[in-house]
């Protein structure tokens, strides 16, 4: 069968990809260039007048200890969302994947939140957590636990991880069910006829043939990290207390956006976007060879 | 070293499936058996449940001297080669083979000696390093009979390990694995559909079908005196001619004068112009269909004016009503469309009785 398309004429191809074209062009590399041209560029208080200022924008930030608190923060949270919802996913897929009664419905149930939007997680978890209304608030204060994530900076990014990783575990949980389920069954036959006991089976067959879907996860879920948390950020903490949820896009924009510094805030998010760049090489420069395909 | 009993033993699915309906056999210390039947009959559940890979709803299975019913796969000392081979495909050929050992604990030089032992019996000692999908299919399959003589357990399983072969290399493994299995003298259970193989490897032949065993014994003992006309049909290619007949029909002097089924192997038959000797059989044939395979020919025929053969019901294996084969040593053949008369004598005939399930000595 011939995967190519051949095309006689020259512009059809052209009209073809072109609503996608213009789709990155429009809502990806437009903005970007946009944000690149505005960190050159310093406004004053009202707006009325605008200077080019080279990189001073930079200067400025990489002189802020708070942009460094937030560089830290925001890589902090990435790692610890990655982990516990790559962790429990990867737990429950485990489960899910054995032949159970009513299987299905399980794995419907473990996959809904995914359509949840993230301020709406931000909200379901801010009533079960919050000091005065949450329930789940309630049950922590009658073991002893001082919980108050309003106050508490500690807890407040408890509270942020919590929440966005329980929002990722469901995307993860898919692709492991997915994973899981492509490993021959014969091959785990073979492992346990070959004397490995179940914790030993997962451990040298499972996972090792699971590295394709954990690397590709884990870039998924550190881009979502840095960028797809602002949502649950917003709607549960603004950033605060204290900035202790600022993380990097969220600084973006209550620096741009609240605090009118559009200068620093574009260039911010220039640096952030060479941030998930550079991560994303990284992995696969380095991680990548650990895969096993 | 050990034998293998089966008794009695059953398998119904969730669901009320019944798979196995009451199995027993023997397997002798060092023997090959094999296991042959039609897809679904049961042969490749029963290797699992040995495996202990299905669980067993009734019955026992006692491998060497104790009841495996409950036992682990794992503490079953047995190995297993898999239809797929079952490679792990994240390891290189030698861990493959070594990741049983490592499992049981064995000392790294005592691994790497019987690895190393098992790759230069089977030929793929070059191929260590590699990993599964770098190997061609026989090596494959080669590195999965590896991963099971490393063990060196009591009992070999083997499931359908040639089917995903191409025809001449099946046919290449097929004696390797006889002589291996000869040369280690491990007990060996072996599932195959192919009739061919089951003939060739086996010490004992279970055929079996829809979940019982149809016939136990030696491959040309059942190849002489085919139980029931479902054995009889499926082993031995082409399929023997079964014809039904009706009490007191001529020629054939059945004891008890009762009616029953007629069988007569292709090979059996020969092209006469005169009759058939005392008590033998004749069949009056119009050729429909010539297939020369060089050494032999094999004629069909149709029986002429023959309505009553459409009482035998088309099974898996067996011919279409009123077709008769014979089998011609050589290239000469008649031409088709030709009225031809085949005959053989009354000792190569097999009668069964009317079901089918019984047969009748002569």
């Amino acid at each position: 069968m011939q995967k190519q398309s051949v095309f006689n004429s020259r512009w059809l191809p052209w009209l073809l990809i072109a609503p996608q074209m213009i789709v990155v062009l429009v809502f990806f590399y437009w903005p970007a260039a946009q944000a690149v041209r505005q960190s050159f560029l310093l406004q004053d208080a009202f707006g009325l007048s605008t200077a080019f200022v080279w990189f001073d924008n930079y200067k400025e930030l990489l002189a802020e200890p708070d942009y460094f608190a937030s560089v830290v923060r925001t890589f902090v949270f990435a790692a610890a969302i990655a982990l516990s919802s790559l962790s429990l996913a990867l737990l429950l897929a485990v489960m899910a994947d054995k032949p159970l009664r009513g299987v299905s419905v399980y794995r419907t149930l473990l996959i809904w939140p995914y359509a949840v939007a993230p301020p709406v997680v931000g909200v379901l978890w801010i009533f079960m957590l919050n000091p005065s209304l949450g329930i789940l608030a309630h049950g922590l204060r009658a073991i002893g636990i001082d919980w108050n994530p309003l106050l508490d900076g500690n807890q407040a990014a408890l509270l942020i991880i919590l929440a966005s990783a329980w929002k990722q575990i469901s995307y993860n949980f898919l692709f492991f069910l997915a994973g899981l389920q492509s490993i021959p069954k014969s091959v785990h036959e073979a492992a346990a006829i070959d004397g490995a006991r179940p914790v030993r089976r997962f451990w040298t067959i499972t996972f090792p043939l699971l590295t394709p879907t954990i690397f590709f996860l884990i870039v998924i879920n550190v881009v979502y990290a840095f960028f797809d948390t602002f949502g649950i950020i917003d709607t549960m903490t603004r950033g605060g207390p204290a900035k202790a949820t600022e993380t990097l896009v969220y600084k973006v924009y209550s620096d741009g956006l609240l605090g009118g510094n559009l200068g620093s805030s574009a260039a911010q998010s220039v640096i952030l976007m060479g941030i998930v760049i550079a991560l994303t090489a990284i992995q696969f420069r380095f991680v990548e060879r650990k895969v096993t395909y | 070293m050990a034998n293998v009993v089966l008794r009695n033993v059953r398998k119904t699915y969730p669901g009320g499936v019944d798979a196995i309906k009451g199995v027993d056999f023997e397997v002798g210390d060092g023997q090959f058996c094999v296991l042959v039947g039609p897809s679904g009959c049961g042969k490749s559940t029963l290797l699992r449940m040995v495996a202990g890979l299905e669980t067993i709803t009734s019955g026992e299975i006692d491998i060497g001297g104790r009841v495996v019913n409950q036992v682990e796969p794992a503490d079953r000392d047995i190995a297993m080669v898999f239809q797929n081979y079952a490679l792990y495909p994240h390891m290189s050929v030698y861990n493959n083979m070594a990741y049983g050992l490592r499992n049981r604990g064995m000392a790294k030089p005592e691994i790497d000696k019987r690895v190393r032992e098992a790759a230069q019996i089977l030929e793929i000692g070059p191929m260590l390093d590699r990993k599964p999908k770098q190997l061609s299919g026989g090596q494959r399959q080669r590195v999965a009979m590896g991963r099971a003589i490393v063990r060196q357990p009591k009992v070999f399983l083997f499931d359908e390990p040639l089917s995903n072969l191409d025809a001449k290399l099946r046919i290449a493994m097929r004696v390797e694995i006889r002589k291996l299995q000869r040369r280690l003298s491990t007990t060996s259970i072996y599932v195959t559909h192919d009739q061919l193989e089951a003939m060739t490897l086996a010490d004992i032949l279970v055929v079996m079908n829809g979940g019982v065993v149809e016939q136990i014994g030696n491959p040309l003992d059942i190849y002489q005196k085919p139980a029931t006309t479902f054995v009889a049909s499926f082993i031995g290619a082409p399929p023997m001619n079964l014809t039904p007949f009706k009490p007191g029909e001529a020629s054939i002097a059945v004891p008890g004068n009762t009616g029953g089924i007629l069988g007569v192997r292709p090979e059996d038959l020969t092209l006469t112009t005169g009759t058939a000797s005392d008590g033998g059989i004749r069949y009056d044939l119009t050729v429909e269909a010539i297939e020369r395979v060089g050494a032999e020919t094999f004629v069909y025929g149709s029986r002429n004016g023959a309505k009553e053969a459409a009482a035998v019901s088309s099974k898996p294996g067996e011919l279409p009503p009123g077709e008769i084969i014979v089998r011609l040593p050589g290239q000469a053949a008649p031409a088709i469309g030709e009225r031809i008369v085949a005959v053989a004598p009354r000792d190569k005939l097999h009668i069964f009785g009317a079901d089918g399930r019984s047969r009748i000595e002569l």
